[in-house]
């Protein structure tokens, strides 16, 4: 990297350079943009917004629209249940992942190979979603919680990955505790778990995070509106253009109400990301683990 | 599919009386670790595929999966001489396919322009910040799109039009696959962000003191160096070009849109779970997931031509 420092770059490098940075730059500025302005607009009161778009004039503010969206039963009920769906789906499905990766880890394990070919057939062909949907309806699984958690729980690419992790780890371990006397569920527990702490993080922030974003499970098989999922909530408000009952209950005038609707999706944008944004810089030190663990070919 | 191929030599050299054996002494292996995992397999993945018997048969509920008449390949003759059917194929593939050739360059680029960053907190912060759209969910970025895109949206009115986007069907497609890339873009260069900054510094120092300008680097050092996993990202996606995700192309339908954006998956939706149709919407499934198959098996078929005998 000093070589480069010390070099001259020559005019055609600056040229690419220049272009390139310019590139990347409008591409920054785009994936900004809209982030800050959905952030900007929640703020802003409807009149405003509709009539001049953003203003800066701190009088042009309002809480209101967060007032609005806080009030509201249904956002919290929906955080409430896409919280112990998502923290439901990711201790069941990191465990039941890591626990069959363990065996498919081992080179002497009798049966790996046809049990390999059972898992790894599932990635390239399914039965599709009608004979799914009428499978969980006979198992009487609709409009409970299974529904949601247990279809999807065993993921075969994350078996891979975690069986690929395993594989990095000297056998060595496994000998000694075997001499110790431990059996292979008291090594997996005590030795394995501790020792794969990254590689068991990456899973969980992967499935609570794309159980936290899913909507379609939840739409085909919770009817009950108590059920559901903050995704689903949102999905009324900001694309089927339906407020929440009792949202906009107290404006008068139908012009006035759609204004504030418009408002209200701001605001809601802002608060279901909330939590995902909290976290962010917390697991973002897990990204580049992740995708090492992920790009060792399994 | 190498997973499929690779036979261990351990396993193969034993005979069954000492793989009986092995089974016995570990069984917990088996009873405990494993079967959890086969159990959710075998009913939530190789169940539905018995399922599959329906687009065979006259369905219905009461009767059961083996007990309704069979009307043969009576489904797969009527859609596939359906316009509708032919025209949410051909829907399916261009979104797929156009968003694959505009999408698959860009994080290559964006990981290339990365890396010439030197500045280690620079770099850091423009990823932080590329990678966040990738945490947002598909109904939120969805609203977004609708929002920005309404008559009384931003972009109208930084436009000084009132076009209603939403209800283009010409509009659609650009519509998805510049917001998948707005999305998904910063997030996919992390796996060649990741794979540069492994890159041999030696050969590029070299290439360095050699002349070479930035092009002549980037050819000759930082893209053999990424070629593997260009490779295998290009066969993963395409392979998935039949398995176009239900949840946006739904999330961004309109009544008015619907001739561009009636996909496959959103079809058999339709058909199936909202009307009912359970015959006909699974044949039309079977027949999505069928050429699936065929193209993953076709895609590492050429792979492994172009790729010195090694597919996936």
């Amino acid at each position: 990297m000093e070589t480069r420092r010390k070099m001259k770059l020559g005019t055609s490098d600056k040229i690419i350079l220049g272009v390139g940075y310019t590139l990347l730059g409008l591409f920054v500025l785009a994936v900004f943009v809209p982030l800050v302005y959905v952030v900007l607009a929640s703020f802003m009161d409807p009149n405003v917004l509709n009539n001049q778009g953003l203003s800066f004039n701190f009088r042009d503010w309002t809480l209101d629209a967060y007032r609005r969206v806080l009030e509201n039963d249904m956002i919290w009920r929906g955080f409430a249940n896409s919280f112990f769906y998502s923290a439901a789906f990711t201790v069941i499905s990191v465990f039941v992942t890591l626990l069959a990766a363990y065996p498919m880890s081992k080179k002497e394990f009798v049966g790996r190979n046809f049990f390999n070919v059972i898992f790894v057939i599932t990635m390239f062909f399914g039965g599709g979603m009608i004979p799914t949907f009428i499978l969980i309806n006979n198992l009487h699984m609709v409009n409970t919680v299974w529904a949601i958690l247990l279809p999807g729980a065993f993921n075969v690419w994350n078996m891979i990955l975690a069986r690929t992790y395993f594989q990095s780890i000297p056998g060595e371990l496994r000998e000694a505790s075997s001499l110790d006397g431990a059996s292979e569920v008291q090594h997996f527990f005590r030795i394995m778990m501790p020792v794969c702490k990254p590689i068991i993080a990456v899973l969980a922030l992967w499935s609570f995070v794309g159980m936290w974003n899913s909507y379609f499970d939840a739409m085909i098989y919770l009817n009950d509106a108590n059920m559901q999922p903050l995704q689903l909530v949102l999905r009324s408000i900001l694309v089927q253009n339906t407020p929440q009952p009792g949202m906009i209950a107290d404006i008068q005038s139908t012009a006035e109400m759609a204004k504030v609707a418009e408002l209200l999706k701001y605001a809601t944008i802002v608060v279901s990301s909330l939590p995902l944004l909290i976290m962010y810089p917390f697991f973002q030190k897990y990204f580049d683990k992740g995708i090492m663990v992920g790009s060792v070919k399994g | 599919m190498s997973v499929l191929r690779k036979k261990s030599a351990v396993a193969a050299s034993q005979t069954p009386r000492e793989k009986l054996k092995y089974v016995k002494k570990n069984w917990q292996l088996y009873v405990f670790f494993l079967l959890p995992g086969l159990l959710l397999t075998l009913i939530f993945k190789y169940g539905p595929m018995g399922g599959i018997l329906i687009a065979f048969e006259d369905y219905n509920v009461i009767e059961g999966v083996l007990g309704s008449p069979w009307v043969g390949l009576e489904y797969f003759r009527r859609f596939l001489s359906s316009p509708d059917f032919m025209s949410y194929l051909m829907n399916t593939l261009k979104l797929s396919i156009f968003g694959l050739l505009w999408g698959f360059p860009i994080p290559i680029i964006l990981a290339l322009l990365l890396n010439q960053i030197r500045r280690t907190g620079i770099r850091k912060k423009i990823q932080l910040l590329i990678y966040a759209p990738n945490f947002i969910s598909v109904i939120v970025l969805c609203g977004m799109v609708r929002m920005f895109l309404s008559p009384v949206g931003p972009i109208n009115s930084l436009l000084g039009i009132d076009t209603n986007w939403m209800t283009m069907p010409e509009a659609f497609r650009t519509i998805y696959i510049a917001s998948g890339i707005w999305q998904t873009a910063g997030w996919s260069s992390i796996m060649y962000t990741a794979a540069l900054s492994n890159a041999s510094k030696d050969l590029e120092e070299a290439a360095i003191v050699d002349g070479a300008n930035i092009l002549q680097q980037i050819r000759y050092v930082q893209l053999p160096a990424i070629k593997n996993i260009i490779v295998i990202q290009f066969i993963l996606q395409a392979g998935n070009i039949m398995s176009i995700g239900f949840e946006k192309a739904y999330a961004l339908q309109t009544d008015m849109n619907l001739p561009a954006s009636e996909i496959l998956s959103t079809y058999v939706y339709r058909l199936g779970l909202l009307n009912g149709d359970y015959g006909y919407s699974t044949a039309v499934g079977l027949f999505n997931s069928v050429i699936n198959v065929i193209l993953l098996i076709f895609v590492n078929w050429v792979v492994k031509k172009l790729n010195d005998g090694e597919g996936l």
